[in-house]
């Protein structure tokens, strides 16, 4: 165990992956010398060289379809995009691209490849490099989504992305890259789809994922304080989705709080509370609920963000509203 | 222009009869498939390479088979001519179990890289990233393939298309992209989507070399690629190579063509490149009207029996709809 941040274990996880498969190699902007923009790849480049550590023009259809080609024919590529805003100048090769080509060859081909991105807000970054798109990824089939809130998990759920034979959306909270926990050291994974209970609880199930894990914690130990008892569900992956762990605490609490950054429409707490309502309605004792940002694009000045980011204090709100 | 060393790049009697027989072969197939399809046999949209062999046939020549091959929506005969099954690809077209890709792929989206054909695309330009990305990924392993992009004159104005150019360029990376200039994108003449003569007229702005040849010559479209494809392979970076083509059929089997002249298309035809070949080959004495029959004859056969066995497979199982959206297993 060694103490580091979200960050620092990222960049183990490059580390140890391109160390044990030559076959691993990363490409993005400002990735190599520069280290990355979060020195998620700092170091990388002196010690793997310049053709496994590729500094790019700034072209994201480029290197997207590049990352693509790569992994068809049996490299393994790690693709940094800065934030997940700019993927929608090369989302053709996205989800129309990268996403297809398994199914379309009925299994004869494959695209094992990262796509890591940083999402999310609180730092006054405004519209273009704040927001948080990961209902959009889970609607295509064929595409994975990954969103770690811890270090431990940040550097697991890398390395189980690296190993997957599909390509991999891995959504990195930019609010997280600096926060410390202790990381196992080695080689180890956490397979994606398995969610983590990150605190148990017998009243409400609190279902959330990235940087709005350590709200739910925050708004459990407060309710914990006022006799409510919340269990904490950080689902890790979207795609695949532990469902199983969803109902099981719903049924063991009987209400249910989905907590997201996204904004509310179409934001994947719908997908949650409809699985849950599909598979656990008689075990519901309140209607479920959505914490969530309102419906508008994220602001830059800081009081305006922080209505975006609402959702912090609404949540403790929504908690007591459900058991009362 | 450097000069042509011809005498390297030569081919033998068998080798020039092969690249006739194979433009035969593909003119025969896709005649087939336009039959079928407007029998309602083959469903879908369809876009034919008639008019087109010689860009195919001599691309393939040109390439080892390590080498990777990335296409476009207008693939038969980019996929024939590096050597799919033309069974499993007819059946393919039929939506069958049998096809090459299960019934999933269709005319636009096939895949076999067994023989080192990566990918059609649904979208214009889509594939020229994906051609950058192999050559990456195959230098990263240590091998020597060279990839061999096609696309169409209409994707010269798409953002793929300059990104992937300058980052080939940049990266010195082996690629060859072959632009079939048929001067259509659908009905839109190429002159009126952009104020350069040449699709070649672009390669000078990311520093890579161009060469604008005649696509209707097998022999041309063979010597030039294979020189750039050598260069490639030696580490000379990336080339691109206009081939000025004309598809004789519509943009794809249904359509009115009602944009350009019948005098136009007429012109064309009088330079079929399976016509003008077989005149080489003639006065080479390298095939007669014997041997011409005797070609097209086992061609039929091959096309009939590619047709029959794909009519007669069965459609897939319903339930195969729902598998390998996700690949299994570790990478």
């Amino acid at each position: 165990m060694a103490r580091m941040s979200y960050a620092q274990a990222l960049n183990e996880a490059h580390r140890i992956a391109m160390h044990d498969d030559p076959r691993v190699f990363v490409l993005g902007e400002d990735i190599g010398v520069y280290g990355g923009i979060y020195r998620v790849t700092k170091g990388l480049q002196a010690e793997f060289g310049e053709q496994r550590v590729l500094d790019t023009p700034i072209s994201e259809i480029a290197i997207t379809g590049a990352a693509v080609g790569a992994a068809l024919v049996g490299s393994r590529p790690i693709l940094e995009i800065g934030f997940v805003d700019f993927v929608g100048t090369c989302w053709d090769q996205v989800f129309n691209q990268a996403a297809k080509f398994s199914y379309m060859t009925d299994g004869r081909a494959s695209v094992p490849l990262v796509i890591r991105m940083a999402c999310g807000a609180g730092l006054g970054y405004g519209v273009h490099h704040s927001q948080s798109l990961e209902a959009w990824f889970t609607h295509v089939p064929g595409l994975k989504v990954v969103m770690p809130a811890t270090p431990a998990d940040a550097k697991g759920l890398l390395l189980a992305a690296i190993d997957d034979p599909n390509p991999v959306i891995f959504l990195e909270h930019k609010f997280l890259y600096e926060v410390k926990d202790e990381v196992p050291d080695g080689r180890y994974t956490v397979p994606l789809g398995k969610a983590w209970m990150a605190r148990e609880g017998a009243d409400v199930t609190i279902v959330s994922w990235s940087g709005a894990v350590p709200w739910a914690l925050k708004a459990a130990e407060q309710a914990a304080a006022e006799g409510i008892e919340c269990e904490v569900l950080d689902l890790r992956s979207l795609v695949p989705l532990d469902e199983d762990a969803i109902v099981a605490s719903v049924e063991k609490t009987g209400r249910l709080i989905v907590c997201h950054e996204a904004c509310t429409t179409g934001g994947f707490g719908a997908e949650v509370i409809a699985r849950v309502v599909t598979r656990a309605f008689d075990f519901l004792d309140a209607e479920p609920l959505r914490v969530a940002a309102p419906d508008i694009p994220v602001p830059n000045s800081l009081p305006l963000e922080a209505v975006y980011l609402g959702t912090r204090e609404r949540l403790l709100e929504a908690v007591r509203g459900i058991v009362s | 222009m450097p000069a042509r060393k011809r005498t390297s790049l030569a081919l033998s009697s068998e080798q020039l009869l092969q690249l006739y027989e194979d433009m035969s072969m593909l003119r025969a197939f896709d005649e087939k498939v336009s039959e079928r399809c407007i029998r309602g046999e083959i469903p879908g949209l369809i876009h034919l390479g008639v008019g087109e062999e010689a860009v195919a046939v001599g691309v393939n020549a040109a390439l080892q088979p390590q080498d990777k091959m990335v296409s476009t929506h207008r693939a038969h005969s980019h996929f024939l001519a590096r050597g799919a099954d033309p069974k499993a690809f007819m059946a393919e077209l039929y939506g069958k179990a049998t096809g090459c890709c299960g019934g999933k792929a269709g005319s636009m989206h096939l895949a076999d890289l067994d023989i080192g054909f990566l990918a059609a695309n649904g979208v214009v330009g889509g594939g020229l990233p994906l051609a950058v990305g192999a050559a990456l990924g195959l230098r990263i392993l240590n091998d020597d393939g060279v990839t061999l992009c096609f696309f169409g004159d209409g994707a010269n104005n798409n953002g793929a298309f300059h990104e992937s150019l300058n980052l080939a360029a940049v990266l010195e990376l082996p690629v060859v992209f072959l632009c079939e200039n048929n001067g259509y994108g659908i009905s839109q003449s190429i002159h009126k989507q952009q104020r350069v003569a040449n699709v070649a007229d672009r390669a000078p702005g990311y520093g890579i070399p161009a060469e604008i040849i005649d696509g209707n010559d097998v022999l041309e479209v063979y010597e030039t690629v294979r020189r750039a494809v050598d260069k490639a392979r030696a580490g000379g970076g990336p080339t691109l190579i206009e081939a000025k083509t004309y598809r004789t059929i519509g943009h794809y089997v249904g359509d009115s063509e009602n944009y350009r002249s019948a005098e136009e298309v007429a012109e064309w035809q009088a330079k079929d490149p399976i016509v003008r070949f077989e005149q080489v080959m003639r006065r080479k004495k390298l095939l007669n009207k014997a041997l011409k029959e005797e070609i097209a004859a086992r061609i039929a056969v091959l096309v009939e029996e590619a047709t029959d066995f794909a009519l007669h497979s069965p459609f897939p199982d319903p339930a195969s709809a729902l598998s390998h959206v996700y690949a299994e297993g570790v990478a």
